[in-house]
């Protein structure tokens, strides 16, 4: 006998993962795991040179080897004009390199082989003759008249600036500056670090030559838009391209973007006529793939005496790589940092961007953030910190101060967004409740007293995510709109189709929440499919926290269409009026006597079986959801650190968060995303970084060089909630995948600097190690 | 050129010729194909591709597939051999110890390799038994949670004696 399942699913209810059935039994489905009959393996042949041109490139020896099938080079894609492809930044990107290399790491040749071995034995048998060209790996110094210029195959480029771009009022601004008391000034370097997911990038790549589909199994976080790109850049027809994506191990922004592998493989089965796979190994996707930040920031701000904020002022430089690849909507040219203002009333703001070429990996992708929001989040909530400082006043009350209040939403800020609503203080006075603030600023005291090393860390973060509306933001020209398809049938269970793609974030349960508040079905009961372009209709895909605000929201719609044809249904089904029926939570009834009810199994029975005359048959819909506007979750971390004076050692004693993502839908999976987040934050605070010497060879290619925070260096977390939902989203709800990640930076290393501001030191860029920490606190005359 | 090895691979003798410098993961996922165990990383740091030799968490992606000749490997499909869920998987799900559950099958086998050695560990011990397994998504806190449930379950399940469940 089958036991009915307390929980229906509804929103609120944390019932457990659907997908995790697979999972925890071995039997997910990456892109690895596929293997098909004939099947072909690729290797990629990449450059040991940051900046090198090509003199010649001889294969026949890897040609030679038993077992190589082919060994594609950028001349061969040349002859197809394939060996450029567009970035998502509307530049362009070497595909497989031609006249130069342009960082260590860029894809030369790649060989297919039968079989990944022999592959990777033929790559060392390509003979390349590079001559070396001085590489720069520092955009200011790539900004100097005498650089050596990296994108001279572009016309009418003549150095490596890639943009201009600003925000804000810059009169306005100067003004506040002239009028302020004080102008507290920050410098910081963002430096660049990689989403890392723990599955790597990867293809099955599957043309049948007879008829010429292409299936296309893609670690893909954007299946659909993928597709068209692909159309684009190959020259495919898009009716024969179908690309699944199926489990993903992580995405973090990784596989957002094209990359050269995913075209070769490709290009090859289109041409070999045979199934070809590449997965990248780790080493791959650290050195070429989508890295993100590596944004150097100076932040001003204009204050009265008493700390009321009058004006911000923020010149940046970012790094881009040897190819403007950010992922990001096209007329951003820094993807939405000017949400820099954050949480706080400041009239007057201005932004002035410029990006630069170097010879390091392209990228700059939105890691676990909604393009560059990151970025702007940590300056000024970094800037706070340096305000308390000079001004000597306390961090939290000076934020206080300043909030946007509860009753100023909808906010227009000072450089063009319009929030939708908050209550900054209220997130804030939780957090400072559950640390126990008094106590800590108490103890701290006592111990500067002793000499002894504490820091309470605050940052009140305000995210802009969801993207569109599609009227002002697009990928690649494509409108950020999203969709759902909903399809009940006549035993009243469904399938839900979607056009974003998880990556873990448990979509196969939350989406069916949804389904399940709007129409009644119980979650159990709604299967959600997404990741396959023939069989999910046309959406944006899953990044920049926009699911749940766009994908969430096409799916409460057209469960509300499906409820409107639902309740015709049972009002013939009742011999009711329409405009008597009401429903609850899957049932219809008839105003004023809920006995005379219909369930929604009724009602999806009926639309097949038992219609109103003139009714088309079925239950089934679509919705294609432009958002009016982004959500704005926000909220207050606070971390508690200690600090060796000896060795600089930082332990993160405590870490509370309070989040506010309006609406949670699923709370255990909402905190589920806090928690990721924040390792993230932690990791890219205290360990995560890549870089590069000077002649441009990259520090951070594996995972002894790049640190990504265990299960032992990690804090415990301490989380609770406020609830503003989002005026404008069908269900309130506001994304809550980022939030974290995109907080908690600044709170980590704000909590660094609480310890040790008094000595005087005002910055130390993350990662903060303890060797930075232990090296300022001996200039300070305060190490042990 | 192949090599003959035979390994016990969950409880099962199997016989096969392999290049001796096949890796050991690749022997699982490609001619077992038991794709559960994942690869994350190819030197060691990740642990998805976390297996047990002998009882004892080895990382098979820098091993080879000789050196589990003669030997019992033991990997994630095991788990649920019976067909119920062990305690561990169990305990993954109910604690939401998983997101995109690449780690997870990793994950959950060095779990089992210290429950077998301690059943009753501390967060603490957990969180270093646990070190060598990256997960990007969970923040770990669920996962340390999830090995606490299991301990706690499998603890209570070896307390009940045997046929006392379906007697009471």
């Amino acid at each position: 006998m089958a036991i009915e399942t307390p929980m229906k699913g509804f929103i609120g209810e944390s019932i457990k993962r659907k997908e995790d059935d697979r999972f925890i039994r071995g039997k997910g489905n990456y892109v690895d795991d596929i293997t098909l009959p004939g099947m072909l393996h690729m290797a990629i042949l990449r450059s040991p040179f940051a900046h090198a041109r090509i003199r010649s490139i001889n294969t026949s020896a890897a040609q030679a080897l038993p077992g190589v099938v082919a060994v594609v080079t950028g001349e061969l894609l040349a002859q197809h004009k394939l060996a450029w492809m567009p970035t998502l930044s509307g530049d362009t990107q070497a595909v497989l390199a031609t006249d130069k290399v342009r960082f260590q790491g860029q894809e030369v040749a790649c060989v297919i082989a039968t079989d990944p071995y022999i592959a990777r034995d033929a790559l060392p048998l390509i003979e390349v003759d590079y001559e070396v060209l001085p590489a720069v790996v520092d955009p200011y110094k790539a900004l100097q008249p005498d650089a050596p210029l990296i994108r001279d195959e572009k016309e009418g480029q003549t150095s490596n600036h890639i943009y201009h771009w600003e925000a804000g009022d810059k009169a306005k601004t100067e003004e506040a500056f002239s009028k302020a008391d004080r102008v507290v000034t920050l410098e910081t370097f963002y430096p660049r670090c990689h989403p890392s997911p723990v599955e790597t990038c990867g293809i099955v790549a599957d043309i049948n030559p007879a008829t010429g589909n292409a299936i296309l199994y893609m670690t893909s976080q954007a299946p659909h838009a993928h597709r068209t790109l692909f159309a684009i850049v190959a020259g495919l027809p898009e009716e024969k391209i179908r690309i699944i994506s199926p489990d993903i191990g992580g995405g973090f922004g990784n596989k957002v973007p094209i990359y050269p592998g995913y075209v070769v493989a490709t290009a090859a089965s289109l041409l070999i006529g045979k199934p070809v796979k590449w997965v990248e190994d780790r080493s791959d996707n650290l050195i070429s793939t989508g890295f993100a930040r590596d944004f150097h920031m100076k932040g001003e701000m204009a204050l009265r005496n008493d700390g009321r904020m009058l004006g911000l002022r923020v010149k940046l430089l970012s790094d881009n790589g040897a190819f403007f690849a950010d992922a990001q909507p096209s007329k951003f040219r820094a993807g939405l940092f000017h949400i820099v203002t954050g949480s706080y009333d400041v009239p007057a703001a201005h932004v002035e961007a410029d990006g630069a070429y170097t010879n390091k990996a392209p990228g700059g992708v939105a890691f676990r953030c909604s393009f560059r929001v990151t970025e702007a989040s940590y300056l000024i909530e970094r800037l706070v910190e340096s305000a308390a400082i000079e001004l000597n006043q306390d961090p939290a009350e000076l934020r206080a101060k300043n909030f946007i209040r509860p009753e100023q939403f909808p906010y227009k800020s000072a450089t063009g967004f319009e929030y939708d609503s908050g209550q900054y203080e209220k997130a804030l006075r939780l957090a400072l409740e559950k640390a126990g603030y008094e106590e800590l600023r108490k103890e701290q005291a006592e111990k500067r007293k002793k000499g002894e090393l504490m820091g309470i860390g605050i940052a009140s973060f305000t995210e802009v995510v969801g993207a569109g509306p599609g009227k002002h933001y697009d990928i690649a020209g494509l409108r950020m709109f999203d969709s759902a398809e909903l399809r009940v049938h006549p035993t009243g269970k469904a399938i839900l189709k979607l056009g974003v793609r998880s990556q873990g974030q448990g979509h196969e349960t939350t989406f069916a929440q949804i389904v399940a508040e709007e129409l009644g079905i119980p979650a159990a009961d709604v299967e959600v499919q997404e990741g396959d372009t023939d069989n999910t209709p046309y959406g944006l895909g899953t990044y920049a926290s926009r699911s749940t605000p766009v994908g969430g929201a096409a799916t409460a719609m057209v469960s509300r269409k499906l409820r409107d044809k639902a309740k015709k249904i049972a009002a013939h089904l009742l011999e009711a009026s329409e405009a008597d029926i009401e429903f609850d939570h899957g049932k219809f009834f008839v105003r004023g006597s809920p006995s005379k009810s219909k369930t929604i199994q009724d009602v999806a029975f009926a639309a097949y079986t038992n219609l109103p005359d003139g009714m088309e048959a079925g239950l089934e819909g679509v919705t294609y959801y432009d958002p009016p506007n982004f959500t704005f979750p926000f909220g207050t971390y606070l971390v508690v650190v200690d600090i060796d004076r000896g060795t600089g050692q930082v332990k993160v004693r405590r870490m509370v968060a309070v989040d506010d993502c309006g609406i949670r839908i699923n709370p255990m999976i909402v905190e589920g995303q806090i928690h990721g987040g924040l390792a993230e934050g932690f990791g890219i605070a205290f360990m995560e970084l890549i870089t590069f010497d000077e002649e441009g060879n990259c520090i951070g290619s594996n995972f002894t060089d790049y640190l990504l925070p265990t299960s032992w260096e990690t804090p415990k977390f301490e989380t609770y909630e406020t609830v503003t939902p989002s005026p404008h989203h069908p269900i309130g709800a506001k994304g809550i995948g980022e939030s974290a990640t995109v907080g908690s930076p600044a709170a980590f290393v704000n909590a660094v600097i609480d310890a040790v501001g008094h000595l005087g030191i005002k910055n130390i860029d993350m990662p903060v190690t303890s060797d930075k920490i232990w090296t300022a606190l001996k200039a300070a005359g305060a190490a042990e | 050129m192949g090599w003959p090895i035979s390994v016990t691979v969950n409880g099962e003798k199997v016989s096969a010729e392999v290049e001796p410098r096949l890796l050991l993961v690749h022997f699982i996922r490609e001619k077992l194909r038991l794709t559960g165990t994942h690869i994350g990383c190819d030197t060691t740091h990740c642990g998805a591709c976390t297996v047990l030799l002998d009882g004892v968490p080895v990382k098979s992606c820098t091993m080879l597939a000789v050196q589990a000749d003669e030997r019992q490997l033991t990997t994630v499909e095991a788990l649920h051999a019976g067909g119920a869920l062990h305690p561990i998987q169990a305990a993954f799900k109910q604690e939401h110890g998983l997101q995109c559950g690449f780690c997870t099958p990793g994950m959950m086998m060095s779990s089992f390799a210290l429950l077998a050695d301690n059943p009753d560990p501390t967060e603490k011990e957990i969180r270093w038994a646990l070190s060598g397994n990256i997960c990007r998504c969970t923040g770990y806190m669920n996962i340390v949670k999830a090995v606490r449930a299991a301990a706690v379950q499998m603890k209570e399940a070896a307390a009940v004696p045997a046929g006392a469940a379906a007697g009471s």
